[in-house]
């Protein structure tokens, strides 16, 4: 109740702040009076009772402030004072204002920008239900994460307990029929449990049934919400309706939500239950059910930890049942790797997000640094004023608070210029990322990150504010209004010199990464792909439908209308004009397709049985390694006499030949690759090693067979095509050759290779490119603040450089004396930053490539473009200084 | 906020115009009289202290205020004792009375 009358009457006053003045007035006025009227009672005239009550009771203003003072509404009264007085302060030195503004707003924006990219990956829970029972099971081999096989799932789903929920998942990517041009589509088969793993259910029908996973099961497929709204136009009777995929109808059941985001593979569009043979899973070790191309999610039950899971499942893999064979291959020997959804999704792409955070924090840091530092050459400036204000009494605590006002007020400007900034940049950084970067879609300016930018600004706003306030409470207020403010105030100066040192030190350590980081990049382009990426065009291509079915009634017939296809697709491709060679390759170096499609385990003549181990395998057409120009190291290529009736030959890459026979002829060699049953290869030619994953990643073992010698024909292949112009202006005539063979199969990729190349170093290129970027803006704002602490100082010391040059001193003299003060902080600084860089860089050791994180090139780069832009930030100010005309700067003093 | 009176503390000045009030409504210099007519000069109120020690009491709900004409026809601000005023007063005297002979007591003892 009095509460309410409280916040009434403070608000009343507030609002009507004039009739309130005015009725208190009135009140005190006729106390006064009737005080006087008191005094004339008692025989005083009219002056002297006045005066009698003035004397007794002070003067009316000051009663008045003093009821005025006691309200509430009084502490927000003197906050919007400051406010005002603060506002009119910023707008008076638009100058300042606008540079302060604007650095901040850097600060802010720069580092809300990446924490928005940064916080779905490393901070928020994933948008499942319980996110964090979750989990990614991983096959071991040689401590690395491998595929699963359907054998291991079916083991650990019988025999776990500690798992609610199993399920595995494998890429699917059906070519989608029926509309105006074939579609390959990314989805995804999945074992009927793959939402329930996830704890998302469609919006629109059903989810998938456990009798859907049978062998020769019913085909069904979920859509999500995107591909429901482009393709089907949001047409809620698809339900129950028949699509065509790879030449076959699907029974839609279920549409996803479209809040549904699936961080287990974000760019897949539809699912299906995959339908594996259980009973393979016991006869036979070489089908694909023992195949290792699965992935595998769980949910925990509630009140298990990953840890007991992951101690079950490490007992399960040591204790093989009878009832559950293992082949060689899922023998789940070396263990199984268990993660959090979360973390497996994080663990690649954690030190780049980490490092960027880092550095963007690094430039927020300078940022305030250098406003700090701009708002103590203010406070220097204001001097006189804070004296005035401490003599019309002002106590300390009070100036100090003016002060964070201000630079509250300034904070928030900037923070609201930041958040203009963060949107920029949120959209460039988007535009970046690379293709590593999970959950992009859910990066956006929302709560969270508003409130970290709120956070951020406040903080931000306090520190630079306290710093200049504290100082002028050390100083003594009253002496400022004595002192000449041209003398110098030693103790301030030597804070903004400490700042100066502080701000060079931080853009030391960014501009180190951002050199390790460009040089590691030049180091990985100057790598050798071992084939030649310039004017190469690369068309990957899908062959889908029955007609390249192999049905037991005609055995083979399906693979080589496959072949022929897409040889009657090259011989297209060859006749566009601008074409100078062609040809065809299952696995495209560099492309980012996954590897394992093409990886299989080869065995030598001279090898054990159970020996051997896993090689690249590439089928190609006969000029391939001369299209792709991978040189001709023994022997001979691969040719048109190499069909299906001609002995099988290989080639070999230089790596494995050598590996394999040190010192010995390779020629004639025999090996088997894929399934044993098969007759040997007999190897013909030894060819230069190419770089298939990355240009950081060496996997040298390769193998090189004809596309008609092989056991199956791969049902994807892509082109590749040596131009002699622009290979991009020959995309689409190459594509439109493509279909002129057959209109219904889907061109899946056209890319040029040099577009491939940027793409597979995505990740290292965007955190080279955010450190350069964030070390460009330390480098500037750290030329800021040392040329504003020079100049300064300069101007304070006009009459000091006066006399110097009057008693003798030549201009270089006086260049040298400031040139030597600035030089002498940024060598401060550098030595700072040098051992600062030394120990940050370490979080930059796995983004590195080709040189140590110690690199003395890199360092001394950094040094010489320190130093050159730090000379000049102090140049101007000597120069400045050696103008100085003695005969005026005395005259002045 | 009082910082001006030695003599009559904060919460012997709220009690005093609570007590002063509970005879009849009146404005401030009226207290001012009354307060230290009765107390026969020993407490002087400060303008300041009463005016504010007025709003506070009134922002809790203890006085009302009401803009009336004066005997001598000037327009003033006069307060009067609502009815948690009154309750008020009850406790602040009993409280005082209490402390008052326990001091009372004390200074027996020792004397």
């Amino acid at each position: 109740m009095s509460l309410w009358r409280q916040l009434r009457c403070g608000l009343h006053s507030l609002i009507y702040p004039t009739r309130v003045d005015h009725d208190l007035f009135d009140e005190v006025r006729q106390y006064f009076e009737e005080a006087t009227a008191a005094g004339m009672a008692r025989g005083l005239s009219a002056e002297e009772a006045e005066r009698a009550a003035r004397l007794e009771w002070g003067n009316l203003t000051a009663v008045q402030e003093q009821v005025r003072s006691s309200g509430w509404e009084n502490a927000f009264r003197t906050f919007a004072a400051d406010l005002r007085y603060a506002a009119r302060q910023l707008r008076s030195h638009p100058g300042f204002t606008i540079v302060s503004a604007l650095t901040l707003a850097l600060g802010i924006g720069a580092s809300t920008a990446i924490f928005s990219v940064v916080n779905p990956v490393l901070f928020e829970p994933l948008p499942y239900p319980h996110a964090n029972r979750i989990l990614m099971i991983w096959n071991t081999y040689q401590g690395a994460r491998t595929e699963m096989a359907f054998g291991t799932y079916r083991e650990l789903r019988e025999r776990s307990r500690s798992l609610e929920t199993v399920a595995v998942f494998e890429p699917w990517q059906p070519a989608l029929t029926g509309g105006a041009q074939p579609e390959r589509i990314n989805g995804q088969s999945v074992s009927a449990s793959y939402f329930r793993v996830l704890g998302i259910t469609p919006v629109l029908g059903r989810d998938f049934q456990t009798s859907e996973e049978a062998f020769h099961g019913p085909k069904v497929v979920i859509l999500s919400n995107g591909l429901w709204q482009r393709r089907f136009g949001r047409d809620r009777t698809i339900v129950g309706q028949q699509i065509k995929l790879d030449d076959d109808g699907y029974t839609v059941i279920g549409v996803m939500p479209h809040t549904f985001e699936n961080v287990l593979s974000p760019s897949a569009q539809l699912w299906t239950p995959m339908q594996y043979d259980l009973r393979q899973l016991t006869t036979n070790f070489n089908t694909s059910e023992w195949g290792l191309h699965l992935y595998m999610a769980g949910r925990l039950k509630s009140q298990i930890s990953v840890d007991q899971c992951r101690q079950e499942l490490d007992q399960i893999a040591r204790t093989p049942l009878p009832e559950f064979p293992r082949p060689r291959q899922a023998s789940l020997r070396q263990g199984l790797m268990v993660d959090s959804l979360k973390d497996d999704m994080a663990r690649s792409i954690k030190p780049a997000l980490f490092a960027v955070l880092g550095a963007v924090l690094l430039v927020l840091a300078i940022a305030c640094v250098n406003v700090t530092n701009l708002l103590l050459a203010r406070s220097a400036q204001r001097r006189g004023e804070f004296a005035i204000r401490t003599a019309l009494g002002a106590g300390r605590w009070r100036i100090i608070r003016q002060l964070i006002t201000e630079s509250l007020l300034l904070g928030s400007l900037g923070g609201a210029l930041g958040m203009g900034v963060a949107d920029i940049g949120v959209r460039a950084v988007v535009g970046l990322s690379p293709a590593e970067l999970p959950r992009l879609g859910a990066v956006t300016i929302d709560p969270a990150v508003f409130a970290f930018a709120l956070g951020l600004t406040t903080l931000t706003a306090l520190i630079t504010g306290l710093i200049p306030g504290l100082h002028v409470s050390r100083d003594d207020l009253h002496g400022g209004l004595q002192q000449s403010s041209r003398r110098v105030a030693g103790g301030q100066s030597r804070t903004r010199r400490a700042l100066v040192v502080l701000e060079v030190a931080l853009a030391m350590i960014l501009l180190a990464g951002a050199g390790l980081l460009l040089r590691s990049m030049q180091k990985l382009l100057a790598v050798d792909p071992g084939f030649n990426p310039s004017q190469l065009l690369t068309v990957q291509v899908q062959s889908s439908g029955h007609q390249f079915d192999d049905l037991p009634s005609a055995p083979g017939s399906g693979s080589n209308a496959r072949r022929r296809f897409f040889q009657q697709a090259l011989e297209a491709v060859h006749r566009v004009p601008g074409v100078q060679q062609a040809a065809l390759t299952s696995l495209l170096p560099l492309s980012g397709d996954p590897p394992w499609v093409s990886t299989y385990g080869s065995r030598f003549e001279n090898e054990e049985a159970q020996g051997g181990h896993n090689v690249f395998r590439y089928t190609v057409s006969p000029d391939y390694c001369q299209t792709m120009g991978i040189p001709l190291r023994r022997g001979r290529f691969l040719d048109e006499h190499d069909t299906a009736r001609a002995p099988q030959a290989a080639l070999l890459s230089e790596a494995l030949a050598k590996r394999q026979f040190p010192g010995q002829d390779v020629i004639g060699k025999r090996l088997h690759v894929g399934p044993a049953d098969r007759p040997w290869y007999t190897v013909v030619g030894v060819v230069g090693d190419v770089k298939q994953t990355s240009l950081a990643v060496d996997q040298p073992d390769a193998v090189y067979l004809s596309l008609e010698q092989t056991w199956f024909a791969d049902d994807t292949l892509s082109l590749v095509v040596r131009t002699r112009g622009d290979p991009l202006s020959l995309a689409s005539p190459a594509r439109n050759a493509v279909w002129s063979v057959d209109k219904n199969q889907p061109v899946v990729r056209v890319a040029t290779m040099d577009q491939l190349l940027a793409v597979s170093e995505a990740e290292r290129h965007f955190v080279l490119i955010l450190f350069e970027a964030f070390g460009i803006v330390a480098l500037a704002l750290a030329a800021v603040g040392i040329y504003g602490v020079l100049s300064g100082g300069v101007t304070e010391r006009t009459g000091e450089i006066g006399v110097r040059a009057a008693l003798g001193a030549s201009h270089g003299d006086i260049l040298a004396l400031v040139l030597r003060e600035g030089m002498q902080l940024v060598g401060l600084g550098v030595l700072i930053g040098l051992c600062g860089a030394m120990v940050a860089s370490q979080a930059l050791t796995t983004l590195l490539f080709g040189v140590s994180q110690l690199d003395p090139m890199t360092y001394l780069g950094v040094l010489v473009l320190l130093g050159i832009v730090s000379g000049a930030a102090c140049g101007i100010p000597a120069w400045r200084a050696a103008q100085v005309d003695p005969s005026v700067a005395l005259r002045a003093e | 906020m009082s910082d001006g009176n030695t003599d009559v503390i904060q919460g012997t000045l709220d009690m005093l115009i609570l007590k002063t009030l509970d005879l009849e409504p009146m404005h401030g210099f009226g207290i001012t009289r009354r307060v230290e007519q009765v107390s026969r000069g020993v407490f002087k109120v400060n303008p300041g202290s009463l005016l504010t020690a007025l709003q506070r009491l009134e922002r809790a709900g203890w006085l009302d205020s009401e803009w009336r004409q004066t005997e001598n026809s000037r327009r003033a601000k006069f307060y009067s004792l609502t009815r948690a005023g009154k309750k008020q007063l009850g406790i602040e005297t009993a409280d005082w009375n209490r402390r008052a002979s326990a001091i009372t007591r004390i200074l027996k003892a020792e004397g």
